[in-house]
Formats: C-alpha cells, structure tokens, sequence
C-alpha cells in the first residue's frame, strides 16, 4: 500500500469509513469540522450509510445511541464544548452497555475557550465523561498514522466490551497533513453477524430491551458490578502504550498525544547532549498503562511528565508511581503547544538539580511558578 | 350442566398481542394505561409488532417498554425524537414510535422534537398532555393551565411570571416536514375512538414514508390533579380542551386520503364539534 498525504481529520474519516461504519451523526465545531465534512461528501457514495448533521451535539449523541441500540457501527465526532453537551448521551450508552466511538479533536478551554490544540480533557475523558460509574476506553494517536490505526480497530474493541470507545487527539493532529497507509476497505456487517441484542424488530423470537434504567438498588448494584468486571478486564487486556529509549533512562518522560510527540524529539536532542532520558508515551489513556509505570518508576531517577494542560495526567502518573521517584510536571496552556526547547530546559535543571531543588519539587510541582501562599482560614475570618 | 366449550363464544374483546401480559404501575383512573391499549390495537390491525421500535421517554410512562410486546428502549429526557432518528435512519424500513409526555416533548425536549419534525423523520410520536410532570410529583410543565395549582406553581401558573401554556400541536404544524399533527383526547368513548383512530393514521402516515406524524393525547392525571378518576376526566372537557382544542392542525395533501375525512373547520375555534365522524 503507498503513502499518501492525509489531514489528520479526514483520515480518520475515512478509516472509520473502511472499517465499515454505517452511520455518522455529529454537529460542525472547529477543529474537528473537516471530518464531518468528510463524511458529508463521502457517506452518500456508499449506498445504505447514513450520514446526519444534528441540529446539536446533544441530538447527535442520541442519534448515535438510537443507531448504536439497532446494532450498526456507529462514529461521532466533536470537539471540547460540543463533548460537553454529549456527556448526558455518553452516559446512557455506558449504561446501556451499546458500542459507540467517538472522536474528540480538543481546543482549549474552559468555555468557549479558542480553536488551539489542547489536552484539557483528559480528565473529562478518562474519569468523567457523564454522571455514574464508568469509564470509555481512550486512546490518544500522537501521528495522524496513528490516529487512522486506532479509529480502524476501535469498532471491533466498541463491539468486544459494548462500550465507548474515544480517539482523543487535538488540533494539531485533526489539522496536520502526514503520510498515512490507509487500511483495506472492510465491507458493512450483514444481517447475520448484527449482535444479539440488537433492536431490529421482534420477529420470529421474543423482544428484547435496551435501557439503562434499574430502579432496585441490587439490581442496579448488580448491574454496576458486571460493568466494573468488564472494565477489569479493559483493565487487563487493552493497555497501549509506547516506549523510546527506557532501557537506560534515568529521567522518564511521560506524555501523551501531540506532547508525546514533541517529547520524542526531546529524546532524540537529550541524547545527543549524552542526557539520559526516556519516553513512555501511553496510548490507553484509560485504562492508563499502570504496571509499565511502576516497573520504569522502580528503574528511573526521576520523571517528568508534560502536558498541554494544568496537570492532569499526572495525578494518574503520581498514584502509579506511589513515591518510587521524584514526579515533576510541566504544561502549557490555552492552545500553546509546548517546543522541545523548553522541555529540554526544564530537563537540563533537573539533571542539574538534584531532586527535592527549587522550582521541582515533587508535591508542587507545576511549572508556572509556586502560587502566593493562602492566608490561613482563621486568618481571614469575617 | 354441561359446559359450553370456549369454541361457542365470539372474543370481542382481549389484550391486543402487542401488549404484554403485565399490570402496568399507572395510578388508579390514569389514561397513560389506555393510551398504551389504543396503541396496542393499532399495532395489532396493522400488523407491525415485529417491525416496530418504541422509544419510551423519561415520565411516568418511562417503563412503557414492558407494556409493549415490541423491541424498545429508553431515551433520555427529550431526547426521543433523537434516538429514534437514529434508530429509523440505520433500519428505514422498521416502524419506530416514540411515546412522550409535556415536560419531555414540551420542556427539556423541544429542540428534539421540533428538528426531527424539521428534517420530515419517519417517525410516530404520542404525545401524552396531562398537564403536568406526573412523575416527578406535578410539578408546572409549559402545558400547566393559566392559574393551574401544581407543586412548583402553589399559588397557580402566574402567566405574568411565566407566560401562557404552550399548544404544542399547533407549534409544530408550521413545521413542513410534520405532515400529520391533531391533538385528541380520551375523557368519553366517543373521544377515545377518534384517538385511537388518530394514532393510525399517524402509524400509517410513517408507513407510507409521509413525514413526521405526532398525535397529542389529553390525558389524565387524577393524582397529581388531586381528582377522582371521572372528575379528572371531567376536568380535561371542561378546563384542558378550551386551551387545547382537539382538531387537525395539519394533515398534508398526501396525507388526506389515509383519514378517507375532511378537514376540520377550525374558524369555529377547533371545538370537538368541528370533528367529523371517524
Ligand atoms: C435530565 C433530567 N432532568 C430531570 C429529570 C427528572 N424528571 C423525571 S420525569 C420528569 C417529568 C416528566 O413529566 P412528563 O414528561 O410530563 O411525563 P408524565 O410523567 O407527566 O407522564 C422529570 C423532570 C430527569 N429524569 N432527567
Ligand atoms: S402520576 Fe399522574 S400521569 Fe403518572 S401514573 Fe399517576 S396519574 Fe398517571
Ligand atoms: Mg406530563
């Protein structure tokens, strides 16, 4: 198969398309508009496939639940805000147990925030992606290559757990031209291989129920219980991620995504410089490849994670890393992708500096600077 | 004596196939329950249980999927028409209703319905007024009369505070793509019949891939009304119809030959008598 030249949305377009995706729902929000626009013009050709603009991510969420409840491969796609209308949706389908993936090129926020690439939803994505107990499987492409493997493979993983599946990517990946081999085009499930609990109409065997609702408390326990189990087992079997340079590493960085991706040429210039510093890059963002961290943690002098957020990943890095090394963080925010040059900094003073130093430290560790100190509670009593 | 075989009798009346064999959880006099029969006759007549869909909303019918004898699922709150867009769209030729009350359809799920009757969907919906949200407690729905006493309006529906009920048959008839929207009631067996006559149309309108078809239904809530089962279905002649006249808000030139009726004349303000005989 030869390279071609794909932007980041478009290929993920179209790898959902050869996976065999029967219907596309979503609503238009930069960055991730191309994609939608993509299957605008693309799903008409491929007789049976239904594409729909929503008039909200709201209604598009629910398209997605109604098509995903009759047993189709079903692709949404949106950015931070237009996620948070769909967490209500999200949430259903999680309880409902129906497969469903969904793309989330990121934009900074809070709010309106701006159209630049950001990594501020992780914790929407991997903790709280709606109200009750449960988690997507998400996984964060840092190539568009990347980004087209994951969308491919990430129906059959939705159909194995009946669950939701994330590509989280950024701008910067959504937007950027790389050269990607696109996978064959699979053909759409036939009538036979729909799942056994599809909603198709009740001929020639008994009815069958989809809903999240379970008014007893043990049947709903019961139900949370199965859907933890099942989690478990994500938990067992579906972790990604990918390493550069650990054997020898004395200081680990941990990104994911577009910061993965700077981080690597960090790597490469930190080497050169006769640095030795690694990178775990996790491409299951949940479930969050734990046990690698504790064998590299055990390993490492220190680590340093970075992100294009205030420090998110890290509280995950930190309860895996339990005080086996020093962590430290570095982020920038507001759509401001971080240049290997100023991660090479932060690492040059940390080598420098042994851990515990100024500006480092593990337990305040962010890099904007420590905040003013609070005044005491009883000191500012009214 | 000798016993009269069963062969002997005509079945004039029975639990149409596409209901369960379950008591339902409505409360005593409710018409939510009567709804669901007339719904299921129809089903039956048509021939459609197994290639219909129901959504059930978020109310005090969320559980109408164990009264249907058909595949179903529950949206969530207003979010029906959504799900079953979703639904029709992937298998177009299953029959698929969804069935919502006044704070679902009216309140938190207006932007749903309103773009699914936009887009002219292949969808059924029955649309249950009561005026009220039963099962929250009756608190004030946008269908809560002028001065109605509910649990969150005590001192009655201030329309100054919060305007005047909404008359949502006549909102989404303006609507092109909704191409069969009455309102009917079910407060005498007169009322009941030209429902239930309604609803197939509305069922017949999405088989023949017309558009949207909504039926509003006035229904009862004796218990959050306060009412006896007859006084609530007293109160909605008396106080609901004259807010809500029942009538044909839109019935589209390709619709008109599946009522075999002619339109109603609603210069005289869409009263009851305006119906022609079903
Ligand atoms: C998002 C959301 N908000 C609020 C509720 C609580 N709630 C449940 S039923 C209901 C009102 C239902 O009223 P209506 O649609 O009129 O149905 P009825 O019970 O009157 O038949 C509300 C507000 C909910 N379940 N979900
Ligand atoms: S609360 Fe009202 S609408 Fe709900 S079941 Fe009881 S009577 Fe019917
Ligand atoms: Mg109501």
């Amino acid at each position: 198969m030869a390279k071609e030249l794909w932007k980041g949305n478009e290929a993920i377009a179209e790898a959902a398309l050869r996976a065999g995706v029967e219907a596309y729902f979503g609503y238009p929000i930069t960055p991730q508009t191309e994609l939608l626009e993509y299957m605008a013009r693309e799903i008409p050709k491929y007789p049976g496939r239904v594409f729909l603009q929503a008039e909200s991510e709201l209604a598009a969420v629910n398209m997605v639940y109604g098509a995903a409840c009759a047993g189709v491969r079903v692709l949404s796609s949106s950015s931070s805000p237009g996620i948070s209308l769909m967490t209500e949706g999200l949430s259903y389908i999680a309880g409902t147990e129906v497969p469903a993936v969904l793309v989330d090129i990121m934009r900074g926020g809070p709010g309106l925030g701006n159209i630049m690439p950001s990594q501020g939803d992780y914790f929407q994505m991997t903790k709280a992606l709606g109200h009750g107990d449960f988690h997507p499987i998400v996984l964060a492409p840092s190539t568009v290559q990347e980004a087209v493997d994951l969308t491919y493979g990430a129906f059959e993983l939705a159909e194995t757990y009946r669950t939701v599946v994330v590509i989280l990517a950024d701008g910067a990946i959504g937007q950027m031209m790389e050269p990607v081999v696109m996978p064959p085009a699979r053909p759409v499930m036939t009538e036979q291989e729909r799942a056994d609990w599809a909603l198709r109409g009740a001929k020639d065997r008994e009815r069958r129920i989809l809903t999240s609702l379970h008014l007893s408390a043990e049947g709903l326990e019961r139900m949370n219980q199965g859907l933890q189990n099942k989690l478990a087992r994500i938990q067992q079997k579906e972790l990604r991620w990918q390493e550069t340079m650990t054997d020898d590493a004395d200081l680990l960085l941990v990104a994911f995504g577009t910061a993965g991706r700077v981080c690597t040429s960090v790597v490469s210039a930190a080497r050169r410089a006769g640095l030795k510093v690694g990178l775990l890059r996790p491409i299951s963002l949940w479930p969050f490849p734990e046990q690698r961290l504790v064998e590299l943690a055990e390993r490492v002098q220190q680590i340093l994670v970075v992100e294009m957020n205030a420090g998110q990943m890290v509280l995950d890095v930190k309860a895996a890393v339990a005080g086996r090394a020093p962590v430290h963080f570095y982020g920038r925010m507001g759509g401001v992708v971080p240049l290997p040059d100023e991660i090479s900094a932060q690492i040059d003073k940390l080598v420098s500096e042994p851990a515990g130093g100024t500006g480092f430290k593990t337990g305040s560790n962010n890099g904007y600077g420590q905040p003013k100190a609070m005044p005491a509670a009883n000191g500012v009593r009214a | 004596m000798t016993p009269i075989a069963l062969a002997d009798y005509d079945v004039v009346y029975r639990r149409p196939d596409a209901l369960t064999d379950v008591q339902t959880h409505y409360c005593p006099g409710c018409t939510h329950g009567l709804i669901h029969r007339l719904i299921g006759e129809v089903i039956d007549e048509l021939g459609i249980r197994e290639n219909t869909i129901c959504v059930a909303p978020v109310g005090c019918a969320v559980f109408a999927y164990n009264y249907f004898n058909v595949d179903g699922c529950e949206a969530p709150h207003g979010r029906a028409p959504a799900m079953a867009t979703g639904i029709k769209r992937v298998i177009p030729d299953r029959v698929v209703f969804t069935y919502q009350g006044d704070g679902d359809l009216a309140a938190i799920g207006t932007n749903e319905i309103i773009h699914a009757a936009g887009r002219g969907e292949d969808l059924t919906v029955i649309f249950v007024n009561n005026a009220n949200y039963g099962m929250t407690g009756g608190q004030m729905a946008p269908t809560t009369l002028a001065g109605q006493v509910t649990t969150s309006s005590p001192y009655g529906r201030d329309v100054d505070l919060v305007g005047m009920p909404m008359r949502v048959a006549e909102l989404i008839s303006t609507i092109p793509g909704a191409s069969y929207v009455v309102r009917r009631s079910v407060h005498n067996v007169a009322n009941i019949n030209k429902t239930k006559a309604a609803i197939k149309t509305a069922f017949q309108v999405q088989m023949a891939g017309l558009g949207l078809s909504m039926v509003e239904v006035l229904s009862s809530c004796p218990t959050n009304w306060h009412m006896s089962a007859d006084g609530a279905l007293k109160w909605i002649e008396d106080a609901m119809i004259p807010v809500y006249p029942l009538g044909d808000y839109r019935v589209a030139d390709a619709v008109e030959p599946l009522t075999k009726r002619r339109r109603p004349d609603r210069s005289q303000n869409g009263s009851l008598a305006t119906i022609p005989e079903e």
